[in-house]
């Protein structure tokens, strides 16, 4: 039983590590509270889904959910710094006119994909073996190491540089010459980029897409990244990327172990609330009672 | 200093900047400002709170276009109306809060690595090698405050002073036609203020950068730099040569900017401050 709970979350922290790698770029180093992940995660997932139920190869299926989540992320980011629309609505407006645009691509609210052939069966199918858990996890680590060491690479880069700093100090980027607008582009495409890209592995790995399946993913993405935060307190980007898939794991590590105690998937929401209060009080109540100074509430 | 009067590097032509305009609330912050600029000429500001010198700097550095009819020349390009993060290649700026200048969140490599590709184009390169390190160590190691054996630090963990001298470096690295120093030092203790004026005065001497330093500091105006002018409510009440202000003194300069203002000097001559 300790083994099927902890694969499972392993399988879960994998797939669901790209949404909170991609809430970390836009939260983070950004700072561009981007809530367009609960929409693009759909759209990724129903992209991956039409192409493989119509036979494409499901390799190019998942590039191309990639490929939407950037566009859908290079919007949010237009709709800031073009029309200078307050970044929470944008990713707002982003999130809402998604759910129409990923009911269109479906041509309905869901599509099954049991008997298409995922990237999963492909790879089983070049191994001779059949689909199993295991064999999932091993792409998606393949799938992981790569964007890790891709993104990782990036982020220190001369262009990486100039997209963290804008998160930073954006006046000072402007001031050295370095287009922060471009720079905020670039991050929310990158971000809804994975973003897409997870629920295009996620409809694969489950089966089936559904309109609904994005609800509460920025939720998860930000608890997934305060906890994985919380535990390693990562410096260097290295790290923190590491740490976004170990606080997915723990985040659904968490859920398991709440599940399997016998509470209803209802309770799901109420689980992930608390745990993010439980995270982000602790350190506060610790300081409280060493008596150490505590700064004000921030309220932004 | 070596000037040539023939050189003109900066030309500021009938500049104007009127904000909320059309409301009860509308400011002429800059009322047909006209400058040259020579090259290596190190000009200071001086003027009250309201004069408009930050207004012009920000005018200078592309913050904001001035009003239709106002033109301001760099290096021969009309820069008027380029967007302001083009602005970098020309003008270098050090802001009156350290915070402003650098990025609290990264170190101190990084923020120089930013500086150094100012008004270049940014490519997939890494940002930091270890040739660049070594430019990094040998910009910073004049500053005589140990930054360049910390340059993995992260910024936030500087004092105002370090964080200003660290503004300053990346300000000038890269060696842009023009520095501004913009009450650079206003925040800082007066024992660091002096320190980091020393090192800013070294670094535009060294560098033969030309430079345009907004100061409220009469004294500070007349012992650096080598021309003066004087502001108040959007204009140019004084501009003075080499030759005037080697002479100058703060009376002077007190009854100078009597003499062109008038009454209304009276109710601002508290906000200079002659020490």
């Amino acid at each position: 039983m300790i083994q099927s709970i902890l694969l499972s979350s392993i399988l879960e922290g994998l797939l669901f590590g790209f949404v909170t790698i991609g809430v970390y770029i836009t939260f983070r180093v950004l700072a561009f509270p981007d809530l367009t992940v609960d929409g693009s995660f759909v759209t990724g997932g129903s992209v991956a889904a039409v192409m493989i139920a119509t036979g494409h190869n499901p390799f190019l299926a998942t590039f191309a959910s990639l490929i939407a989540g950037l566009i859908a992320g290079t919007i949010t980011a237009a709709l800031n710094t073009a029309l200078r629309i307050n970044a929470l609505l944008s990713g707002i407006l982003m999130m809402v006119g998604l759910y129409s645009v990923n009911l269109r691509i479906m041509h309905g609210a869901n599509i099954p994909l049991i008997r298409s052939i995922t990237i999963f069966e492909s790879v089983a199918h070049f191994f001779s073996i059949r689909r199993n858990s295991i064999l999932i996890i091993y792409t998606l680590v393949v799938l992981a190491i790569i964007f890790f060491l891709a993104l990782n690479w990036f982020l220190r880069t001369e262009i990486g540089l100039a997209l963290r700093a804008s998160g930073d100090n954006e006046q000072m980027v402007r001031g050295l010459g370095s287009d922060t607008n471009k720079n905020v582009a670039l991050g929310c495409a990158i971000s809804n980029g994975l973003v897409a890209l997870a629920g295009s592995l996620v409809a694969q790995s489950q089966g089936f897409c559904d309109v609904n399946m994005g609800i509460g993913m920025i939720v998860m993405g930000l608890a997934a990244l305060i906890i994985g935060e919380g535990i390693l307190h990562p410096r260097g980007t290295g790290k923190i990327l590491f740490a976004c898939f170990v606080g997915t794991f723990m985040y659904r590590l968490f859920i398991t172990i709440a599940l399997r105690l016998g509470l209803a998937p209802g309770d799901l929401k109420l689980i992930t609330a608390t745990l993010v209060v439980i995270v982000l009080g602790i350190p506060y109540v610790r300081k409280r009672l060493r008596g150490e100074w505590v700064p004000p509430a921030a309220r932004m | 200093m070596g000037r040539r009067d023939d050189h003109i590097l900066l030309r500021l032509i009938d500049i104007r900047k009127v904000f909320s305009r059309g409301t009860i609330d509308e400011v002429t912050a800059l009322d047909g400002i006209n400058l040259d600029v020579y090259e290596q000429d190190f000009v200071t500001i001086i003027g009250s709170n309201g004069a408009g010198k930050s207004t012009l700097l920000n005018v200078i550095a592309g913050i904001y276009p001035p009003e239709r009819g106002g033109n301001v020349c760099i290096v021969d390009q009309d820069i008027t109306n380029i967007p302001e993060y083009k602005h970098a290649e020309y003008a270098g700026r050090v802001y009156q809060d350290p915070s402003e200048g650098t990025a609290a969140k990264l170190t101190i490599e990084e923020n120089m690595a930013m500086a150094l590709l100012r008004g270049q184009s940014r490519g997939l390169r890494a940002a930091i090698s270890k040739r660049r390190r070594e430019l990094f160590r040998s910009a910073l190691s004049p500053l005589g405050l140990g930054l360049e054996d910390r340059l993995s630090a992260y910024v936030a963990t500087l004092s105002g002073g370090q964080r200003q001298s660290l503004a300053l470096v990346m300000a000038t690295i890269s060696k842009p036609a023009i520095l501004l120093l913009d009450e650079h030092i206003a925040t800082l203790d007066p024992k660091t203020a002096e320190t980091v004026l020393e090192l800013s005065d070294m670094i535009v001497k060294r560098e033969r950068m030309t430079t345009i330093m907004v100061t409220h500091n009469m004294d500070i105006a007349l012992r650096y730099g080598n021309r003066l002018i004087m502001m108040h409510q959007g204009k140019i009440l004084v501009n003075m040569g080499e030759e005037e202000k080697k002479k100058l003194t703060i009376a002077d300069l007190v009854m100078a900017f009597e003499r062109a203002a008038g009454e209304e000097f009276k109710d601002d001559s508290i906000m200079l401050s002659q020490r």
